[in-house]
């Protein structure tokens, strides 16, 4: 179990990052849903960009703190498009 | 014994052209995320193979390993690693899929 305060904590300490959404899917703290908007993943591939967040979260993952994890990836740019 | 479960899966990841691990099987998915890989899949009409990892502990480790990869489902085309249920659904919604598994299956 982790809280939506310590992944945002987490991956903002890992790279930049202009927007960060999180969403407990079940309520029990360890199935996420996470939007993240970075200048970061510019240029970089989807495995590439889901990478990123993973290594970030690579001990929350591995202690089965976060249990399942599924995430929308935005550039800038790509999320402008999305007229948000 | 931890290297054998590894040339195990590059063995299927490499003979199959779509190779799916995930939990449960195509009939009867044991996650959300897995369901919806095989949905995805199956609407292309393409064959797959596939290997339920709550089946053998060693092999739902394994493939985390293999791949680098914390999570599964994990989708390989062609003997490549795609990535999981998230960027399986996102290069369908680009119409990017098709043109991998195309290629996969033309060879």
């Amino acid at each position: 179990m982790i809280t939506p305060e310590e992944i945002k904590d987490t991956v903002s300490k890992a790279f930049p990052v202009s927007i960060i959404e999180t969403q407990d899917l079940t309520g029990g703290g360890d199935h996420w849903q996470l939007i993240i908007v970075s200048p970061a993943f510019e240029g970089r591939g989807l495995l590439e960009q889901q990478r990123m967040v993973h290594d970030a979260l690579r001990e929350a993952m591995r202690t089965e703190r976060i249990h399942a994890l599924t995430m929308r990836l935005y550039t800038p740019g790509q999320w402008d498009k999305l007229g948000s | 014994m931890a290297d054998e479960v590894l040339t195990q899966i590059d063995e299927k990841v490499k003979k199959n052209k779509v190779m799916l691990y995930m939990k449960g099987t195509p009939d009867f998915p044991q996650c959300g995320f897995s369901a919806h890989t095989v949905e995805i899949l199956k609407s292309y009409g393409v064959p797959f193979a596939s290997e339920d990892v709550l089946a053998d502990p060693t092999v739902r480790e394994g493939i985390k390993r293999y791949s680098n990869w914390p999570t599964i489902p994990q989708i390989y085309i062609d003997g490549k690693f795609v990535g999981g249920c998230d960027i399986l659904h996102e290069l369908h919604e680009r119409g990017e899929l098709e043109p991998i598994l195309k290629a996969a299956f033309g060879k």
